[in-house]
């Protein structure tokens, strides 16, 4: 119980703490971003690190099944085996990888960006970059030409053959939405066109576009408005529930405090930037 | 016909893919035909217009007035001696939304480098880090002020969203930069972060191609580069002549695609009352 209090204060306070930016910057908020900041890349450099290069990487480089103290790959694995034993665990690690020596490249490629910290070698680094970024294009042009370009094509045909379809509706297939379907792609398509004015009646049909990209818009916001509500409901309900006796009244405590601390940095120095309770 | 090697070239493949499937085309899945299609015509369209505007033909594009107004934003920044922040976005270099982030990062660094300003980029990748560096680097080496480049100015914050969130804001409202621009990819966090922009009263211009995000940039930002338009950036910002022989490229590509819609629609329309017997939905769909 004694964890899940202390818990529970330290998300009240840090919760707290975040609102009371709504009121200015001030001691509180700093404290809690700069928490949030260092321990998020602690905790993301250590999660990369032993869910992504201990059993992806070194896991194919020298996975326990091809094990052989003999040999001189092994032999390099049990030198930082020595070195560090629960990063290479003596035997090999057991992933349930088989050897790919093909990682060899990603490996050199990740030394290579690390090689950066020196000056002269810091050229290394674009090997790393060029790979990514070359690769990432090569995999997403594919993807992105199914999925953005012939699908969308494909979906804004209109039917107009099927004798069940409806003349309108709402919701789902109907003479109605096909067109203005067909009607928003190719007036949306056409307002990115960037090598003609948008002057007379290509000026119009693109205004047509625009239109229809700002309803998009407006429904988009407010569909993520009210997933933003509910996230805020949700911290509510915590900190109304860490209220409860179980948690000695966390939430009252807290935000008395920091309000009486607030107060009373704002009335001792009235700095109009907010940097107050230093 | 005006670029004679493009035309011989394309004449070779087509007369290549033609005996190909004369011979009975091994090896080939004829059910991603209209792939092979797609293929061949983005890129032929691209390289024609590429290399058409390489030889000098002049490519007039419109103005877009997002662009326009990032010299403005380093130029009041420049005025006011405070800082331009530069948001790359939340994600690693293998999205094309960041690629076109960091390129443009390129061309603000630039700007910041010819009118001394200070320019602050806080990224959440740490090979975004890297890569923002090397533009940053570049960009000051052009202008000739390598003195004046810092390697500190791109710096790595966290790659937790909410958490650069709270950083970049943090860096916000205790920097109070005169321009904020938002050039990547975005999730939740943008409206966090373009609502602390706005309320200290920078100029704010947005970039990005992630459609649930660019209503809450439209909201709060002055100005909002919406998803072409902002891959066209580079293109308007750098003036070089291949990047705007691309974009014309697409242009062209755009009006096919318009011209290919409205023919598959009359195409299926004669299809499905059995007029014709080529159906063009299986034909488009990718197996």
């Amino acid at each position: 119980m004694s964890g899940e209090l202390i818990g529970a204060w330290i998300a009240v306070f840090l919760t707290l703490a975040i609102f009371s930016y709504l009121y200015k910057d001030n001691a509180f908020y700093k404290i809690a971003e700069h928490l949030f900041v260092g321990i998020s890349a602690g905790y993301w450099t250590s999660m990369f690190f032993w869910t992504q290069i201990q059993p992806n990487l070194f896991g194919r480089l020298w996975p326990s099944s091809h094990y052989d103290s003999e040999s001189l790959w092994y032999g390099i694995y049990n030198a930082m085996s020595w070195i560090n034993s629960s990063v290479f665990p003596a035997g090999g690690i057991d992933k349930g990888h088989e050897m790919h020596l093909i990682y060899l490249i990603p490996f050199a490629l990740g030394i290579m960006m690390l090689l950066s910290v020196f000056d002269k070698l810091s050229w290394f680094a674009r090997w790393g970059i060029a790979y990514t970024v070359g690769m990432a294009a090569g995999l997403r042009a594919y993807g992105y030409l199914n999925s953005n370009v012939i699908a969308q094509v494909r979906n804004s045909t209109l039917n107009f053959s099927d004798p069940d379809m409806p003349v309108f509706a709402l919701i789902g297939n109907s003479y109605f939405n096909g067109i203005v379907l067909l009607i928003g792609t190719i007036a949306g398509l056409l307002y990115f066109y960037f090598s003609k004015e948008q002057k007379g009646a290509f000026g119009k049909v693109t205004r047509v576009g625009i239109y229809f990209l700002m309803v998009s818009f407006g429904a988009s916001f407010g569909f993520a408005v009210m997933g933003r509500i509910s996230l805020l409901i949700g911290r509510f309900v915590d900190l109304i529930a860490y209220n409860g006796t179980q948690y000695h009244h966390a939430t009252s405590w807290i935000l008395v405090i920091m309000v009486i601390l607030l107060g009373y940095s704002a009335y001792k120095n009235d700095d109009p930037k907010g940097n107050t309770a230093e | 016909m005006r670029d004679k090697q493009f035309w011989i070239v394309s004449g070779i493949i087509i007369a290549f893919l033609l005996v190909y499937n004369f011979i009975g085309h091994p090896f080939f899945l004829t059910n991603r035909t209209v792939m092979l299609f797609a293929i061949l015509l983005f890129s032929g369209t691209l390289i024609y217009y590429t290399r058409l505007a390489k030889m000098g033909e002049p490519i007039f594009l419109r103005d877009i007035p997002g662009l326009k107004a990032v010299e403005e934003a380093v130029g009041r920044s420049t005025e006011m001696g405070k800082q331009v922040l530069y948001v790359p976005g939340i994600m690693d270099m293998d999205q094309v939304e960041t690629v076109a982030g960091v390129i443009v990062l390129g061309h603000v660094a630039k700007m910041t480098a010819r009118y001394e300003t200070p320019l602050n980029v806080p990224v959440s990748r740490s090979i975004v880090m890297k890569a923002g560096r090397e533009a940053c680097r570049e960009s000051y080496l052009m202008e000739g002020r390598p003195d004046l480049f810092q390697d500190d100015m791109v710096h790595y914050l966290t790659d937790d969203q909410f958490a650069y969130a709270a950083g970049v804001n943090g860096i916000m409202v205790r920097e109070e930069p005169a321009a904020c621009l938002y050039m990547g990819k975005f999730y939740a966090e943008s409206l966090i972060l373009a609502e602390t922009g706005n309320s200290i009263g920078a100029i704010q211009i947005a970039g990005t191609a992630s459609q649930s995000q660019i209503p809450f940039f439209v909201t709060a930002c002055d100005y909002t580069l919406i998803g072409e338009e902002f891959f066209a950036a580079s293109a308007y910002l750098s003036q070089k002549p291949e990047l705007l022989g691309g974009i014309k490229g697409q242009d062209v590509l755009k009006a096919i695609l318009v011209g290919t819609i409205i023919v598959a629609t009359i195409l299926r329309f004669l299809n499905e009352m059995g007029w014709i017997s080529w159906d063009v939905m299986n034909f488009l769909t990718i197996q």
